[in-house]
């Protein structure tokens, strides 16, 4: 076990180490906001590697793409994410408290209660910001301006959040189920508090998850424990999580109902109606997409010599059926190979040789499949908060 | 795997003493001169660095940037009377707004 991690760590290190900085940048920066390349560098928080700082407090830091190259995205490279201060846990003093019922009893549990009283299980999933690519909006719409690295693959391991809520004891009319965690908001701002629909809490890979990748969560994502909620954005995991309750009615925080909204007639249904409104829904299943890591965006391909491009394809949960890349604008489409499937909520590797014939440069296009039949998006779907971008992605490469 | 779980309470431990570096660098973030950078660096800086001021430019006109300034008012219950508001939304267009990234092209 010991071993394993250390192979891990020192992967990511040398990845961190070779990578000029120009090349962590150059794939998203000709999209972005002026303001947004301007303000970005590598910087490192306490514990992680290097990554692209988008605002140190809140903080919010992406991943370098090159890091998407592992099947699981290193923990010490994993994208940051926080609405506000990142709390500092103390372990013995950590309480999940669990209110089963508008009016029931709470019942607390501690880290060791929670390990000694239910079953562990893993999964591996996809955690996505739902701002992910927001920064590549045109136009631009406020928020953070996420490039393509708000994301990361990692093996989620904790206990069923549906044991939990079964050993509390579920009302009879329970419809959503409220998590809140130990962070507190600026001021006197809401609370970042979210709630989840009955059939999503009791899934069997919704988890209360204490370890990434086989280590305890670090502060920066969640420590002690965080919710795990396989196939949707990130909003929903929440971390430091301290409080689940069982609510019979529409829970109406900030948070859900008027952050992390979508129109509704643009995305369809959402799987958790109980929080439609008229005009929209709450943001929910990651949509199908696809990024190239490798080569990078503008490199230079050798002629006459095969090169192998890589990349990454995911859904929220359905699984990828293919991939297929074009030479020709979209012309003809050829089928990339999929490496093995590791997991209908985790990402997934492909490769496509290149092997180009004349010099100068070319343009390639990548377009994923679901097992569910959706596919990405020709163009942009705008929506006011900038989520849920999954446009085919064109990259530009030199041969020589 | 039981003996992986010992090894990550373990670790859990150890994680406890590291310090968190909140905010570490957010010093080095320099706002243009100008009227209203005063303000603007009180006041939005009571809750979060303002690298995000630089971050979400040059696209806003004065409209966006008064959304996004009345928004930290009353949604997330900034302090900000309506006259510091109307310095801080002139001052964010002039300098974060899209007639700066025309004048400068």
């Amino acid at each position: 076990m010991f071993r394993r991690r250390f192979i891990l760590d020192t992967t990511a290190l040398a990845a961190g180490i070779l990578l000029p900085p120009a090349r962590l940048f150059a794939a998203a920066d000709r999209e972005l906001p002026a303001g947004t390349v301007a303000a970005s560098s590598l910087h490192a928080l306490a514990g992680k590697q290097p990554l692209i700082k988008r605002s140190f407090r809140p903080p919010n830091y992406e991943t370098p793409v090159d890091y998407f190259r592992h099947p699981y995205t290193p923990n010490d490279a994993f994208y940051v994410r926080w609405h506000t201060g990142v709390p500092d846990v103390a372990l013995a003093e950590w309480r999940l408290r669990v209110t089963s019922s508008p009016n029931g009893t709470a019942r607390d549990y501690t880290h060791a209660g929670l390990l000694k009283k239910f079953r562990l299980h893993e999964v591996a999933a996809v955690n996505q910001c739902s701002g992910n690519r927001r920064g590549l909006f045109k136009p631009h719409v406020p928020g953070v301006q996420w490039g393509h690295g708000a994301m990361g693959n990692a093996r989620w391991r904790g206990v069923r959040l549906k044991d939990v809520l079964a050993d509390a004891g579920l009302g009879a009319n329970a419809l959503e189920v409220v998590a809140n965690g130990a962070d507190a908001p600026m001021l006197a701002g809401p609370d970042f508090v979210k709630s989840l629909p009955m059939a999503k809490a009791l899934d069997r890979d919704t988890l209360i998850a204490f370890e990434m990748n086989g280590e305890p969560l670090s502060n920066w994502h969640g420590f002690p424990a965080r919710l795990v909620v396989p196939g949707w954005t990130a909003t929903y995991w929440i971390k430091a999580l301290t409080d689940l309750r069982v609510l019979d009615q529409p829970f109406d925080g900030f948070w859900m109902k008027t952050g992390y909204r979508v129109p509704k007639a643009t995305f369809g249904p959402s799987g958790f109606e109980s929080q439609d409104t008229g005009q929209t829904s709450a943001i929910t299943a990651i949509r199908v997409n696809s990024l190239i890591v490798a080569p990078a965006p503008g490199a230079t391909v050798p002629i006459d010599f095969l090169t192998e491009l890589l990349g990454i394809a995911w859904d929220g949960g359905s699984g990828i059926r293919s991939v297929e890349v074009s030479l020709d604008d979209g012309a003809s489409w050829r089928a990339a190979t999929l490496d093995r499937d590791i997991g209908r909520y985790a990402w997934r590797h492909w490769r496509f040789p290149l092997r180009p014939q004349q010099a100068g440069a070319f343009t390639l296009m990548a377009r994923a499949r679901a097992r569910d039949g959706s596919t990405q998006s020709d163009t942009l779907i705008a929506n006011p908060a900038g989520y849920h971008h999954n446009v085919v992605q064109r990259v530009e490469y030199h041969a020589a | 795997m039981p003996h992986e779980r010992g090894s990550g309470l373990l670790l859990a431990g150890c994680l406890l003493a590291f310090p968190l570096a909140l905010a570490a660098d957010e010093s080095s973030v320099v706002l243009a001169e100008g009227e209203g950078k005063v303000q603007v660096q009180a006041f939005c800086s009571m809750c979060h660095s303002v690298d995000y001021i630089v971050m979400n430019s040059p696209f806003q006109d004065a409209a966006a940037w008064e959304r996004s300034v009345r928004k930290m008012v009353t949604v997330m219950g900034a302090p900000i009377s309506d006259a510091d508001a109307a310095i801080m939304v002139r001052y964010l267009s002039k300098h974060y707004g899209p007639e700066v990234a025309s004048a400068t092209q």
